[in-house]
């Protein structure tokens, strides 16, 4: 009865996180709309937007190879399982311990190495712009990703996320190494999902664009999944920031549906609170020029690796 | 509760490293100015909590000079000469802000080496804060060092004696005497410099002290 | 007993080499198909003397002394684990490059050069690992060097070969000479060579960490460690391409073998130092390594450069075993060393796989510069998808080895905050940053790699005319490619296999690892962390086939083909994509000046002014202008000042013959 319920409980996940990914970016659309006093598309418009997409023929370059054809799906289906992995409502999940922070971390480099194949696949200059500028912000995103886990990990005593979640649960700290972890994480994922001051996800000049111009050629259903991919990422940063940071509502491993209610609801207001500020931070900074990006995650970096250093120097910092 | 404010303290200290950094990878001027505010806001949050924990009134009187004097008086005074200095719209080259911060890291692992060791029977607030108070001066000293225009060098002056002051109230047992004769001594020092920047100002129109090093007596 | 069927095939090998220049004499024809056959037959013999070897233990190990070589020495061989471990990994890679070889090596123009020196060194490496003295250690590995030196100038009519191969020269007497030195300090003052008679000897710590260093300068140098890696991007792409994927995959790792026999094994107890150096040397090869693969064009040689920075995760790894194993936490060494040796396994697999595509790409194609190349994919979709495996394992992405190796290193990092020295835990930390900054480094610099070569438009005429190779070549690629699968799925039992490596050289071993469930691998404990690469193939697959099945059945599936958008302004010119050089520049700008002291300088002429602009970028090589430019100059100062000997008078070479003589006998009289 545990097991079937437990496996019910990862397949519950599974399905809510690719339900509610499209909803997060609808609202954290009309969030901004409303801060620039527009009115704003509908919380549902990406949905919908998704459905017109894929029922539309796709259109692809004479020169497109197999990868391109099949990247997106690709892409899509190891940012699913990553999020998949990711504790939200409740802290243990069945399959956690199949793959822990750093396997992670590494699912997403794969669905980033697929996309930056694919934008150079057509063999435009676009493509390679935005595969290049993505690689060379992944150089420094990746290696503060695993310092900010190596950085929970000592915290927490292993990598594995449900350990994590439940250690934070049960163990509310104030510590410094763990503020500059929060910090640390928060430039990554903005760097990570394309957010101003990184990016512009709303953006259509070339000097702007980085994950817009990798997927310039795409078309159709295929477009329709890739943007799915990156809502799904957009919520998996969101969750796991919640999830070791502010575990707090996240149902305990015993307890029964009434809990996992609760951390439901906790979630999507955490979700909510989340997509808030980050919009309103994008709405109050410019976005940087793009040299100037590797020294923000450079920042990113240094605060991870000072929060290990810490660490490890010693176990009450 | 002792848990708490032991990992309050650290929180607060380690928030003036943190804040330090900020000022390494600054390189505009006014945004400068701006995070130096905040590092000496940090700075009385943290002698308050201090004075708090340790049951020290005199210590709220050093956070309150900390907060009025560092944290409004000075960075407004040094907008306003930056504005009538006109340089508020350089930006800095000082040679990498990435390397720049790699030192930094170096030097917080020093001053972790140094500390932690040394006072290894001290009382645990004090020893970990002393390490994280060594760390923000030798960050102000950095960026001393790392700076070439004068009003960034002041800065990087103004947040080494925050360090000070940190270091001196962790270190339980600050009097109240040092520390108003340190901020005046600060204060004086400020004016006197102020008034000498003008003056290179007159004089050669730039403050920038590596163009400044070609006009020394002996180079020609 | 498999040790003499091991030395059978191994005399076997050397009977080939002779034998090759007779039948390319008779025959020229069948001579290829011959030699390389007969090679994959005897590498095969000793692949199943290896694995029967470390998965059977006790009984399938054993020692051999025969009486050939030195009257007092003898020869000794021996089969111990560690020895088993690397004879999987040389023969496998071994056997592999014999079979690539026999469709690639058809295209040779002078095989004379190439045959019979092949096999020479096959059994040169398989000689290296069984020996069990120092005589014959030394003697194989000469013959190993000196084998492959004649195959890296088997196209000699390049001068960039000829000096490739000087170098290579140069460099491998110098490491010979480290070893002899390393070899001696260990033998101490009663010469016993014998590897068994090192072991037990008494150890003084200051030799042992002589030892040390000269095995750094010596082992190190031919598997690639920085600073002494320069003869490695130079000597491998000169070699033809079977002959560099052996090379870079498998005599890297008989170096690595080398470094671990003699400091676990022979040098007794490790000083908490020896890790400082490793470690630092290692993550130094690690980053250097791969930011100079990122800006290379030739393909062979950015592989070159990506076998430096591997070498190097091999050795921070080595480093943590070594600072684990100082303070007696033997889980956490055995955790470390595994992975390790774990690492140099998955590494000879991948960089297998990554030349044999080069090589494909330089038959097919003609071309080794990735900036002439491009649109592959089309022309070449077999060699394509297998170079993308490749791309794919080397970059450590889930579900394949990479990964799994990079993980468990990760993990070991995570267990040293227990370390009691203070230099120890700094420097673990910034170990554990490079290395992740180097997976990531390779991560760009395989999409780099991948992108402009196979994908894009062509860039030249050889890339528009390109075909794809024979069945031999892409057979054996497959073969490789199987195998980066299965240990990346199933990575349990190759890590089952080599807990009687970890328990001979850090007496414990990692947990057993379990089938169920899900074939998940466990470092240290089940409540720690765990990964099971089997689960995350899965869910990868069935993620990927739930969206192609409802979108195909639920949505649309019309596909239309169409010029490429390009935001409206599509150029035909393939001059409009970016280059190489353009793809690396963001990278180049952030690390470049750090790491190379790059400088752009962009002059820019008056207006009306017809002169061109200039952009005028200059990388220096620290390493090559701070050690070797100074040394080659110190050497030929002290030639010029020596020289002046050829010129004396008669005069004078009397007076110091006769200067020496009087010397001796003052000398006789003082000591007699």
């Amino acid at each position: 009865m545990g097991l079937i319920l437990a496996i019910l409980v990862q397949g519950i996940q599974m399905v809510l996180v690719l339900a509610l990914a499209p909803g997060l970016v609808g609202f954290t659309r009309k969030v901004k709309a409303r801060l620039l006093r527009r009115q704003g598309p509908s919380i549902l418009q990406p949905y919908r937007d998704l459905l017109r997409l894929v029922r539309k023929e796709a259109v692809l370059a004479d020169n497109a190879s197999w990868l391109f054809r099949n990247a997106p799906y690709l892409i899509f289906a190891t940012t699913w399982v990553a999020a998949a992995l990711v504790p939200t409502f409740a802290s243990g999940l069945h399959f956690s311990w199949a793959a822990d922070l750093i396997a992670i971390t590494a699912l997403l480099g794969s669905a980033r190495f697929f996309l930056a194949l694919a934008g150079m696949d057509i063999g435009t200059s676009f493509g390679g712009i935005g595969s290049s500028r993505e690689m060379l912000f992944s150089t420094l995103a990746e290696p503060a990703m695993i310092m900010i886990v190596f950085t929970v990990a000592l915290v927490a005593g292993s990598t594995q996320l449900s350990t994590v979640a439940a250690f934070m649960v049960n163990h509310s700290t104030l510590r410094v190494s763990l503020g500059l972890a929060l910090i640390g994480l928060i430039i990554v994922a903005l760097t990570e999902n394309a957010r101003v001051p990184v990016d512009n996800p709303a953006t259509h000049l070339e000097l702007t664009m980085v994950h817009e111009a990798m997927v310039l050629e795409y078309s159709g259903r295929h477009l329709a999944v890739i943007e799915l991919a990156s809502a799904l990422k957009l919520l998996l940063y969101i969750s796991l920031i919640a999830c070791i940071f502010a575990p707090w509502g996240m149902a305990r491993q015993d307890d029964g549906l009434l809990g996992m209610a609760i951390g439901a609801v906790t979630w999507v207001g955490k979700l909510a609170v989340g997509g808030f500020l980050m919009v309103v931070f994008e709405t109050a900074i410019a976005k940087m020029r793009v040299f100037r990006v590797p020294e923000f995650v450079g920042g990113a970096l240094m605060l991870g690796l000072l929060g290990t250093l810490l660490l490890f120097v010693s176990r009450s910092f | 509760m002792e848990r708490f404010s032991l990992d309050a303290a650290h929180l607060l200290a380690g928030g003036m490293v943190l804040v330090s950094f900020m000022m390494l990878y600054q390189n505009r001027i006014l945004g400068l100015l701006n995070v130096f505010a905040a590092h000496a806001v940090v700075l009385s949050l943290s002698v308050a909590w201090q004075a708090y924990v340790q049951a020290a009134p005199h210590l709220f009187v050093t956070a309150a000079i900390a907060l009025i004097l560092k944290a409004i008086i000075i960075p407004v005074a040094l907008h306003r000469m930056v504005l009538r200095l006109g340089v508020h719209r350089d930006i800095e080259t000082v040679g990498g802000i990435g390397l720049t911060m790699l030192m930094g890291i170096g030097l917080v692992a020093l001053s972790m080496v140094v500390m932690l060791p040394a006072a290894a029977e001290a009382d645990p607030i004090a020893r970990e804060d002393l390490a994280l108070a060594l760390s923000v001066i030798l960050l102000g000293l950095l960026m001393m060092v790392t700076r070439q225009n004068a009003i960034s060098q002041i800065v990087g002056f103004m947040s080494l004696e925050n360090g000070l002051v940190l270091a001196a109230t962790g270190a339980r047992g600050m009097p109240l005497v040092v520390e108003i004769s340190v901020a005046f001594s600060v204060l004086v020092a400020f004016i006197v410099i102020g008034v000498f920047l003008f003056r290179i100002r007159e004089r050669f129109d730039t403050i920038d002290t590596q163009a400044l090093d070609d006009f020394r007596e002996g180079r020609e | 007993m498999p040790i003499v069927a091991a030395l059978l095939s191994v005399a076997g090998l050397a009977g080939v080499a002779m034998v090759a220049p007779v039948i390319i004499a008779r025959r020229t024809s069948w001579a290829t198909p011959i030699v390389y056959g007969a090679s994959f037959v005897l590498a095969a013999v000793l692949l199943v003397c290896g694995l029967l070897a470390l998965l059977g233990g006790a009984t399938f190990q054993g020692s051999v002394h025969l009486p050939i070589g030195l009257p007092w020495i003898g020869a000794h061989f021996a089969l111990d684990p560690l020895s088993a471990a690397f004879l999987v990994i040389v023969d496998l890679g071994a056997m592999v490059a014999s079979f690539y070889a026999i469709g690639y090596g058809a295209h040779e123009e002078e095989p004379g050069r190439v045959l019979p020196f092949y096999p020479a060194f096959l059994a040169g490496m398989n000689l290296v690992v069984l020996s069990a003295d120092a005589f014959g250690f030394l003697v194989a590995w000469e013959f190993m060097s000196l084998s492959s030196w004649a195959l890296v100038m088997a196209h000699h009519h390049d001068a960039e070969n000829r000096r490739a191969g000087y170098v290579y020269l140069l460099m491998a007497s110098f490491g010979t000479l480290m070893l002899l030195l390393a070899f001696g300090l260990l033998a101490g003052p009663d010469g016993d060579y014998v590897f068994s008679a090192m072991r037990s000897a008494e150890h003084v710590p200051w030799v042992s960490g002589l030892v040390l260093v000269l095995m750094l300068l010596g082992a190190g140098s031919k598997a690639g460690l920085v600073p002494l890696h320069v003869w490695l991007p130079l000597a491998h792409p000169a070699a033809p391409s079977h002959v560099s994927a052996l090379m870079s995959g498998v005599m890297t790792k008989v170096a690595i073998y080398g470094f671990i026999r003699v400091v676990f094994d022979l040098a007794g107890e490790p000083a908490w130092w020896w890790a400082v150096i490793v470690l630092i040397l290692g993550a130094g090869s690690a980053v250097l390594g791969v930011l100079h693969a990122v800006l290379q064009r030739d393909l062979k040689r950015l592989l070159a450069y990506s076998t430096v920075e591997n070498v190097g995760i091999v050795f921070i790894g080595l480093g943590l075993g070594l600072a684990f194993k100082t303070n007696d936490m033997d889980g956490a060494a055995a955790l470390a060393v595994t992975a390790s040796i774990f690492h140099a396994f998955n590494h000879s697999l991948f960089k297998s796989l990554l030349f044999f595509g080069a090589g494909n790409v330089l038959t097919g194609a003609g071309e080794r510069d990735i900036e002439k190349l491009g649109g592959l994919v089309h022309r070449m979709p077999e060699t394509a998808y297998l170079f993308l495996g490749g791309c794919l394992a080397i970059s450590a992405l889930p579900p394949l080895n990479g990964f799994v190796s990079e993980w468990l290193i990760l993990q070991a990092i995570l267990l040293s905050p227990d370390l009691p020295q203070w230099a120890l835990r700094f420097l673990v930390p910034a170990s554990g940053a490079m290395l992740a900054l180097a997976a990531a480094l390779a991560a760009a610099c395989f999409v780099r790699a991948f992108g402009i070569t196979f994908l894009s438009r062509p860039r030249s005429p050889a890339a528009e005319t390109a075909r794809e190779v024979g069945r031999w070549q892409i057979r054996a690629m497959y073969a490789l490619m199987a195998l980066c699968l299965v240990a990346g799925v199933f990575p349990g039992p190759f890590l089952d296999a080599l807990s009687p490596v970890s328990q001979l050289l850090v007496g414990g071993a990692m947990p057993k690892q379990p089938i169920l469930p899900h074939f998940s691998i466990i470092p240290i404990s089940e409540s720690r962390s765990s990964y099971s690469g089997f689960l995350v193939f899965f869910f990868i697959l069935m993620a990927s086939w739930a969206a192609i099945r409802v979108i195909h059945n639920f949505a649309s599936r019309a596909v239309r083909r169409a010029p490429p958008w390009d935001c409206g302004f599509p150029d035909p010119s393939p001059a409009t994509q970016y280059t190489a050089d353009s793809f690396a520049q963001p990278i180049r700008r952030v690390f470049g000046p750090i790491a190379f002291r790059a400088k752009t300088d962009l002059s820019m002429p008056l207006p009306g002014d017809m002169e061109p602009a200039r952009l005028t970028l200059s990388l220096r090589d620290l390493v090559w202008e701070f050690i070797y430019a100074p040394l080659e100059g110190a050497v030929l100062y002290a030639a010029e000042r020596l020289n002046v000997l050829q010129f004396l008078t008669i005069r004078s070479y009397l007076s110091l013959v006769f200067a020496a003589l009087v010397l001796l006998l003052v000398l006789v009289a003082t000591w007699a």
